[in-house]
């Protein structure tokens, strides 16, 4: 019989090499679905995998848009992975996106045309604070009302969708648009816009922020007595309380980080790549970002790691569609199964598989 | 304008029924202590494997057997992640939703506006047709008794039955259940098999009677309403009925408010279906005495038999 | 350009093919350009491509992919048309409902589906028994407010008791909230649908309730000859047909058409035995006379909503007014949101 055994300690080499192993098994899973669907399968692997980094055709302009895809996604996992360690589910980032976005524009616009240097900054803390604002909501509600985040922050981004609706055709919507729907364009009106920073990198505000936003995480989860808070009160919540963590003030401070850093990556979105609030500006990074989150184990630099590999396969699929016709579902399939094999494999980091001759009891 | 109370109620049973459906399964899943956020994505194959079957072969009672299949094959998937390889449990939901509506809508290619059998209704037009009662008592698909009294039935079988008590035990303490001798991981893979019949049935209630059509991606974030009533309901199975039916009800409402062409800005009555469950669940939490949250302590957390 | 190098047209989806609505009339019109050009052509699309950044990179890898003219075809793709079009210069763009134009290379054509709005709003003027007519609306911008204009104007017409209620769904495509709407307009006593979403569950509701609707975007035919007992149908062919000839010869010039009935870019599909004969003839007549060019929908005398005049008698609306409709006109007694 094969059982598994707990590690003491997670195995380092199967922390590396599950991942590894796992691209492998999904290389292998997807080439049989596409061969069934008609499409070459070791064609359709390269172009997913390699041609975004490597051809000589596409990665000169897929490498950028590999961090302006993941930027985003790591920002906003990284918030998470915070509340996520200390037991609290935020699930509503894409609302508090959504609200940083609007927040973030809504400031830019109020100054227009102006174009001093200081409305983008002010962008950012209005993006932020809306973000805030919006994680506030299932926050408060939780340590005051004892309500459960999950379901509060769930709901609340459709309330922060219909909100975008509203914006997008009504009190944001441009002025010399001839009545169509979306805002003025952020990122082309110097002042407001999130340029990229060096020409061909793809590397925008957004992108350098998620950058910090790991090496922060990185030292507060390992160094400061905040992340030692989160750990402990993940792992032990009794124990945490008598340690003196306060849990109000941890719910408060996680949300608020997520919501934060998912507001700012709403802003830098809308006045970058995305360019302007538009009815459909949210394609769903707050909730994909809860699987960045989880793949990179809710450590930073796994976050970051998964946050490219999503970004990859989002772009090397575009690929594939593209060359090779693969249909869009197939990528989406493809994707699920990358991630089911990513998860599973994540056993032999922790558990080792023995086997054992079944013994009468 | 009025609003006529007896269509409104109708509308609002049939509005709620595919909700209904999946969240009562996820409870069941929630109470043996698993997370499935891969509601969304059951819910769809349900609506996939549903429709193609009622096109082929005319039957709508196949047509839900197969979509509670398919949907339960899926279910399966998540079950070996997180019981067997003790994958985590909200990552391998939301991957089984990205999965699911992937392999859906690569199932479905081709059948979109192929012709479904009429399903019969099961009482006679004679109790239909009763003023007021016959509407909302009588008139409805087979499905909708079938999932109010699947809400009866999961309420007895949690608070009555042995299968209920050690279903909770599991959902409570896996470690003591499994030291009482409980089979921890088959009792949850159990449950997660039954949570995606159902989010199954949900989803061929939509294709095959609601909507009659296949369309790519249609369930349209139905099954993340129904994790959210789990939740709203304390995990009570009775209190599921009434989230179902207050939420599609704001829904069924809003929409009739808009038609009498009242004075409310749009924007807010579509999000009222959302704000009015927060308003209410802030109602019902902030009651001191009733505050025992009725959470499954094990939810979401991984067992690992170490002996 | 080698001579034996197929011209490569990309097109980018909104939707999926599957629709049978919006998108899947888009891939109608690609079908139509292949066969039409044969070897000479070579297609590619993307489907459910969201709107604002990603498209971006998805209409660059076209093209980086060897695309040589690309169509964009949703309203939310402007602003990642332009974009590009100002990195490529030598590609041709074509923006489908939109109206930025920011470089020479980018063209942009829509359809006056209003025209087919008047032809449904003959019709359901004077098949309605209960004066009101339920139109469901996806957002309150000019596109949509637009139809309900022109298909109000021509129902009351007609009948000068109708009246129209507007259910906003907030939503292009939501099956399950369309066919709510439309239940609730039919609660609310309305015996005629009308949609401007793109699914077809508000003609399945139609169906059960026994009143009739219309197609939208694509036939639909599959509910003829009741409920759905007239289409507008988007017909895109004809338009891509000569844009892609016009690239490969080179007499591609900048563009913004607004094509109705006339070229065959608005289609009314086939009006059923539903309807009683003579309907079916004033509202053919209706048609031709818009096809000839003898009617415009939107001619005066017409107030707007608050009783201001807007067009006198005998005048035409401007395009311009038209493009960016926003108000409701005298009679429409519900409130555009915003």
């Amino acid at each position: 019989m094969i059982v598994l055994e707990k590690r003491a300690e997670p195995s380092r080499a199967w922390g590396a090499g599950g991942p590894i192993l796992a691209v492998v098994l999904t290389m292998l899973a997807g080439g049989v679905m596409f061969a069934a669907l008609g499409i070459d399968p070791v064609e359709a692997i390269r172009i997913i995998f390699w041609d975004p980094l490597f051809s000589e055709r596409f990665a000169g302009y897929s490498r950028p848009q590999l961090l302006v895809k993941a930027g985003p996604l790591i920002l906003i996992a990284i918030g998470l992975s915070m509340g996520f360690r200390a037991g609290i589910w935020n699930i509503g980032a894409e609302g508090q996106y959504i609200v940083g976005a609007i927040c973030g524009a809504a400031f830019g616009l109020a100054f227009y045309p102006s174009e001093n240097p200081l409305i983008f900054p002010g962008m950012v803390i209005a993006g932020v604070a809306g973000g805030v604002a919006w994680a506030m909501i299932p926050a408060l509600l939780k340590v005051y009302a004892r309500t459960n985040e999950i379901l509060v922050s769930l709901l609340l981004v459709y309330v922060a969708e219909a909100m975008l609706a509203s914006a997008a055709t009504g009190w944001l919507r441009n002025p010399e648009g001839s009545g169509f729907p979306g805002s003025r364009n952020l990122a082309r009106h110097p002042g407001t816009d999130n340029p990229e920073l060096f020409a061909g990198t793809g590397m925008h505000w957004g992108v350098l922020a998620a950058f910090v936003a790991v090496i922060v995480a990185y030292v507060i989860m390992t160094r400061h007595l905040l992340g030692y808070q989160i750990r402990l009160a993940g792992q032990a919540p009794r124990a945490a309380r008598f340690g003196g963590v306060n849990p109000a003030r941890l719910v408060i401070l996680c949300m608020g980080i997520s919501g934060a850093l998912a507001g700012a990556a709403g802003v830098f979105e809308v006045s970058g790549p995305a360019a302007r609030i538009s009815i459909d500006f949210n394609v769903g990074y707050g909730f994909t970002a809860i699987i960045v989150a989880f793949l990179g184990r809710l450590n930073p630099i796994g976050i970051l790691l998964a946050g490219l590999l999503m970004a990859l396969t989002f772009i090397g699929g575009e690929l594939a569609q593209l060359m090779l016709g693969v249909p869009a579902p197939a990528i989406q399939a493809f994707q699920g199964m990358l991630l089911f094999f990513l998860l599973a494999l994540d056993v032999l980091a922790n558990y080792r598989v023995r086997i054992k001759r079944k013994v009468a009891a | 304008m009025i609003i006529d109370p007896v269509t409104l109620i109708v509308a609002l049973i049939t509005v709620s029924t595919p909700v209904l459906l999946a969240a009562i399964g996820e409870l069941v899943v929630e109470k043996a202590g698993v997370l499935n956020l891969g509601v969304e994505g059951m819910m769809i194959m349900g609506a996939v494997c549903g429709f193609i079957t009622a096109h082929h072969t005319g039957s709508p009672a196949l047509a839900f057997v197969a979509g509670m299949a398919g949907a339960v094959a899926l279910a399966l998937v998540f079950a070996v992640l997180t019981q067997i390889l003790m994958a985590n449990q909200v990552a391998s939901g939301l991957a089984l939703t990205l999965f699911g509506l992937g392999l859906a809508a690569l199932l479905g290619v081709g059948y979109s506006g192929l012709p479904v059998p009429a399903i019969a209704r099961p009482f006679p037009e004679a109790l239909r047709d009763i003023p007021g009662l016959g509407p909302i008592v009588f008139s409805h698909s087979i499905l909708v008794y079938v999932s109010i009294a699947l809400v009866a039935a999961v309420w007895i079988v949690l608070t009555r039955t042995r299968i209920g008590l050690v279903l909770r035990a599991v959902g409570e303490n896996h470690d003591a259940a499994h030291a009482l001798g409980y089979k921890v991981v088959r009792i949850r893979i159990a449950a997660i098999m039954f949570g995606g019949a159902c989010a199954g049935l949900g989803g061929a209630f939509l294709s095959v009677v609601r909507v009659q059509n296949w369309i790519e991606g249609m369930t349209a974030g139905a099954g993340w309403i129904a994790l959210a009533l789990v939740v709203f309901a304390s995990w009570k199975p009775w209190r599921v009925l009434l989230g179902a039916w207050l939420f599609g009800g704001i829904a069924a409402l809003q929409l009739r408010l808009q038609a009498a062409e009242i004075g409310v800005p749009v924007a807010l009555l579509d999000a009222s279906p959302y704000l009015v469950t927060i308003i209410v669940l802030v109602l019902i939490s902030s009651d001191r005495r009733r505050a025992a949250l009725n959470a499954p302590a094990g939810l979401g957390r991984v067992f690992h038999a170490s002996s | 350009m080698a001579q034996d190098d197929p011209f490569q047209i990309g097109f980018i989806y909104v939707g999926s093919p599957g629709d049978y609505g919006w998108t899947y009339e888009h891939d109608q019109a690609r079908l139509a350009v292949e066969e039409h050009f044969g070897d000479r052509v070579e297609t590619v699309f993307l489907e459910n491509v969201p709107e604002g950044a990603d498209a971006e990179r998805s209409i660059t890898q076209m093209i980086l992919g060897g695309a040589d003219m690309i169509f964009t075809t949703s309203f939310g793709f402007g602003e990642a048309t332009n974009a590009v079009a100002g990195q490529f210069p030598d590609v041709y763009f074509e923006h489908a409902t939109g109206y930025q134009r920011d470089f020479p290379n980018v063209s942009t054509y829509s359809a006056r589906f209003y025209e087919g709005r008047a032809v449904i709003g003959h019709i359901a003027g004077h098949m309605t028994e209960s004066n009101i007519v339920g139109y469901i609306g996806s957002y309150p911008i000019p596109e949509v407010i637009r139809g309900i204009n022109s298909a109000y104007l021509h129902a009351r017409e007609v009948n000068p008791d109708v009246e129209f209620r507007v259910v906003w769904a907030y939503t292009w495509f939501d099956p399950a909230v369309e066919a709510d709407a439309a239940q609730a307009l039919i609660d609310a006593g309305a015996d005629v649908i009308m949609q401007h979403t793109d699914s077809t569950a508000p003609q399945t509701v139609a169906q059960e309730a026994g009143i009739i609707s219309f197609g939208q975007a694509s036939d639909m035919i599959q509910f003829a000859p009741a409920p759905r007992v007239a289409s507008i149908i988007d017909n895109w062919a004809p338009y891509y047909i000569r844009r892609v000839g016009e690239a490969m010869d080179g007499t591609w010039t900048q563009g913004d058409v607004w094509e109705g009935i006339d070229t065959g870019m608005v289609v009314i599909g086939e009006m059923t035995d539903a309807i009683p004969e003579d309907v079916r003839a004033s509202a053919a007549a209706l048609r031709d006379a818009i096809a000839a060019g003898e009617y415009h929908p939107f001619t005066g005398p017409i107030n707007r909503q608050d009783g201001t005049a807007w067009l006198a008698e005998g005048e035409i609306a401007d395009d311009g007014t038209l493009a960016g409709m926003s108000f409701y006109v005298e009679g429409i007694t519900g409130d555009i949101p915003n």
